[in-house]
């Protein structure tokens, strides 16, 4: 995992994102969020707003977004809680970016099943397209990150670029996917396999056969 | 009341009592790192593990486990003895092994305990975890890397002092505990996290090298910054005291004490006092004590002479100083030194009659002009402690940033007279309504009209007194016991016009009222008595010297001497015993013993470790509150006697927490 680090408190990054306020689209759903919460208790949406404001300034600056020293404290005020509290959500869930990033977020798992199923040749894709570990492109186009373990063993290797999961990965295609997103359009998020929708077995069911076509009961002849 | 066994001993313990704490009940000593009786329980240490019948077959953290009915817990067995040595041994993985730099070292929990449950040898040859330290302000110097993220520093400031400033930022190895943004810990209380970090991640700044705990001279004492009282204990090395630490007295201070109580003490070795000196054509010359006692039979005041008490005196030199005067057939006598004249009559009604701890059990508190955090920082924390028990708490006076909520109503006194609707509600319903007067409505003389209210709102009733004033000076109570009170203050002194005025470091007097008098000053500090004195006399400051003090819920304590006063410096009362042979006066004592016992008969509850009976009777207080604006007496809470104004680090705390913002525009 990348060394995470707060960005620097500067006059600069105060100018810029000092007057922070949301747009109307995402207040609507910031008031949406604390109303889900009892009254006294609308610090439990902190995450939930961290979320939003993360995405409006990608949205603002184009990127996949991040959180502001300045903004964070917005946060704070709005839901009437200490700026340290805020702080220590933030920097504890790693899908909150504490710097900038770019404009696609590459997360690439490096965990055991991945690892066994090539993910180093994923990473030594992105190494060749000029990404380096915890850092962005010069063209701000690409921000490459090492995670653990996503959740998709079963179509593994698997990459996480902003919202979306690309699986069942090998070099041609994850060369594939960057380019399609560099050139602007959107590749199938999901398997990559040909012939495979989700995660379920290549080649077909090798379990609960009985149970593709009809409901079936297994516990016997009753 | 759950019965349950600890290694074979059947006991009862409490309804509600933790696994950790039974096992306590039954004396035995469960090793903990994150778990401390004052604050919430974290479990995040693991170093408690006992092991628990019937549950899982594992060891369990007993400080987070409730104690049921039948349970059989062993302390000692060979599992928990592995279990907690496992524990150590991660602990120790990133710990570095800096105890021989570590100020920590001799009382540091984590070397305590390795010594029952460390390995001889460390497993680990990975590289080993680094943090940045932290700047957490003039108080707290820390080495984060020896941090073990027990989280008491964070429960702390959330819990006890109420300033969230503290938190853990990252997560998992990557934890770090910091401030927002590096900055200072901004509260009177912030400096208690260092007695509370377990190991020495957070340690004391200005003590930084000075000293090991072996080396040191425990001394039992009493805090004299506030009216609190708060039980210290004073470490001192040779005739220097090194630092103060707090005693617990559940009473009083629990464990708590104020930085500045904590602090101050750096004071006594600087601009002290240490050779008499005396005023010779407008310029002060030192002298010796012959010259100044000769210096004083030459003003040979007879009656005309008048006693001033300081703020932080003990009531043995209060009581020298009354013998003196009165044995020269005088009876001015003032403590208050401000000009305030209050009625003395009834104690009960100058008093913080709820005590300390018992103001905790308030549901409904009006406080009047006083600014508690800086005034009582300990009172500030019981009432915290009210507010979270569900207290309304509503505030006379100009804002102040609260720790515990309330409501600001605003800052004229006569509000006093004319409460608005809802906060009359909440009195009268309230079940203990307590009154808090402090020293900025006392000026203003708003004690007889909150009498008024008292009894308006019947505020003593069976079981609960919720009279309540708020002193600022250590010494007032015992000095207004003592009869150091006239009927019209510091102007009743003034107007008589005494040849001799006989100060006591006196500090905050307006001496240029005393233009005509001999002003002789008896005191441990170059302040502002002693620039105004025509005779300095040195004596010995708190630490110095044992007595008797007085706090502000009428509770008698003693504090005994740490150290020798500096050079020629001499205790207060041998130095009135002195001058009363030099004036040819008898008062009656040749002993401190002698001056005690004589104390003692004429105030007898001042022999009484514990808390003086005023009564609940409340006098008749019936004059209508004045439409005055309060203000608080206390500009700066570090510099508020002359011993922190001495103290260079109580100086670089006032300059950098409380005058920071005027200085950075200054700077502009």
């Amino acid at each position: 995992m990348a060394d995470r680090h707060l960005e620097p408190d500067t006059p600069e990054l105060r100018e810029r994102w000092g007057g922070f306020t949301w747009t109307p689209e995402w207040e609507s759903k910031a008031k949406a969020a604390i109303a889900r919460y009892p009254d006294g208790r609308q610090k439990s949406a902190v995450m939930a707003l961290l979320d939003f404001a993360q995405r409006q300034v990608g949205q603002e600056t184009g990127t996949q977004g991040w959180l502001p020293l300045p903004v964070m404290e917005f946060i704070a005020r709005s839901l009437d809680m200490p700026v340290i509290r805020v702080l220590e959500v933030a920097t504890f869930y790693t899908m909150y970016n504490l710097v900038p990033v770019g404009k696609f977020h590459v997360q690439v798992c490096g965990t055991t099943p991945c690892m066994l199923r090539g993910s180093d040749d994923i990473l030594e894709t992105c190494a060749k397209r000029g990404m380096k570990k915890g850092h962005t492109t010069d063209d701000g186009l690409w921000t490459l990150t090492e995670v653990e373990c996503m959740g998709n063993c079963a179509t593994a290797p698997m990459v996480q670029i902003n919202d979306d999961n690309f699986e069942d990965l090998t070099a041609q295609r994850i060369e594939y996917v960057l380019d399609e997103l560099a050139a602007g359009n959107k590749p199938k998020a999901g398997t990559q396999e040909p012939g495979r929708h989700t995660s379920e077995p290549l080649g077909g069911p090798t379990t609960l056969k009985e149970m593709v076509t009809e409901n079936h009961d297994y516990r016997g002849g009753r | 009341m759950p019965k349950v066994t600890v290694d074979g001993t059947e006991l009862e313990v409490p309804a509600g009592a933790t696994i950790l704490q039974a096992c306590e009940l039954a004396g035995k000593e469960i090793p903990r790192f994150c778990y401390h009786e004052r604050l919430s329980i974290a479990g995040n240490c693991r170093m408690c593990l006992v092991e628990v019948a019937p549950g899982p077959p594992k060891p369990q953290a007993s400080c987070a486990l409730p104690a049921a009915e039948g349970q059989t817990i062993r302390t000692n067995s060979e599992m928990v003895q592995k279990a907690r040595e496992g524990v150590m041994e991660f602990l120790l993985i990133n710990h570095p092994l800096d105890c021989p730099i570590c100020d920590q070292g001799g009382e540091c929990d984590l070397q305590d305990q390795s010594l029952n449950y460390g390995r001889g040898a460390t497993r680990y040859d990975e590289n080993k975890r680094a943090v940045t330290e932290k700047h957490m302000g003039p108080l707290i110097k820390t080495a984060m890397t020896r941090c073990i993220h027990c989280t008491r520093c964070v429960r702390f400031s959330e819990e006890i002092a109420g300033v969230d400033e503290i938190g853990a930022l990252y997560r998992g190895e990557n934890m770090q505990i910091t401030t927002y943004l590096e900055q200072a810990a901004k509260h009177e209380m912030s400096a208690n996290v260092i007695d509370l970090c377990p190991v020495g991640a957070l340690t004391s700044r200005p003590y930084a090298f000075e000293a090991r705990p072996w080396e040191l001279k425990k001394t039992l004492s009493i805090d004299i910054s506030d009216a609190c009282g708060a039980n210290i204990r004073v470490d001192s090395r040779g005739r220097e005291v090194l630092r103060v630490l707090p005693r617990v007295n559940d009473d009083v201070n629990e464990e708590w004490i104020s930085d500045k109580a904590r602090y101050m003490c750096e004071g006594l070795t600087r601009r002290r006092l240490d050779q008499p000196w005396i005023r010779k054509g407008g310029k002060l010359q030192p002298a010796t004590w012959e010259e100044a006692f000769a210096a004083i039979k030459r003003i040979n005041p007879g009656e005309n002479i008048a006693a001033l008490a300081g703020d932080t005196l003990d009531c043995e030199t209060m009581f020298a100083a009354k013998k003196l005067v009165a044995a020269l057939g005088s009876t001015m006598l003032e403590g208050r030194q401000t000009g305030m004249d209050y009625d003395t009559s009834s104690m009960a009604a100058v008093n913080f009659n709820s005590g300390l701890a018992g103001i905790e059990a308030a549901d409904a508190i009006l406080i009047v002009g006083s600014h508690v955090r800086w005034e009582a920082p300990l009172v500030n924390v019981r009432l915290r402690k009210a507010v979270k028990r569900g207290a309304k708490v509503f505030l006379i006076g100009p804002d102040w940033e609260t720790t515990f909520g309330g409501e600001f109503l605003g800052d004229d006194l006569s509000l006093l007279g004319n409460l608005p609707g809802h906060v009359a509600d909440a009195l009268k319903s309230a079940e203990r309504p307590a009154i808090i007067v402090g020293g900025g409505a006392i000026a203003k003389g708003a004690i007889p009209p909150a009498l008024a209210l008292a009894a308006q709102y019947n505020l003593v009733r069976d079981g609960w007194n919720g009279f309540n004033v708020l002193h600022l000076a250590a010494a007032r109570m015992g000095g207004l016991m003592l009869g150091f009170a006239q009927k019209g203050g510091l102007a009743d002194i003034v107007a008589a016009k005494p040849k001799m005025v006989i100060s006591l470091a006196a500090d905050e007097v307006d001496y240029t009222k005393f233009a005509d008098s001999m002003i002789v000053y008896v005191g441990h500090h170059g302040d502002a008595g002693a620039h105004a004195a025509d005779i300095i006399l040195p004596a010995a400051a708190y630490t110095e010297k044992a007595g008797t003090y007085v706090n502000t819920e009428g509770r008698v304590q003693f504090a005994e001497k740490a150290v020798f006063a500096p050079g020629d410096a001499r205790e207060d009362w041998t130095i009135l015993r002195a001058m009363a042979d030099a004036l040819g006066v008898e008062v009656g004592f040749d002993r401190f013993e002698e001056l005690r016992a004589a104390m003692i008969a004429e105030v007898s509850a001042l022999g009484v470790e514990g808390l003086a009976d005023y009564g609940n009777v409340l006098p008749d207080g019936n004059a209508a509150p004045v439409s005055v604006v309060i203000g608080y007496p206390v500009k700066d809470f570090y510099l508020t006697n002359s011993i922190c104004r001495a103290s260079a680090t109580m100086q670089r705390c006032s300059a950098e927490l409380i005058d920071r913002d005027e200085i950075a525009e200054a700077a502009e």
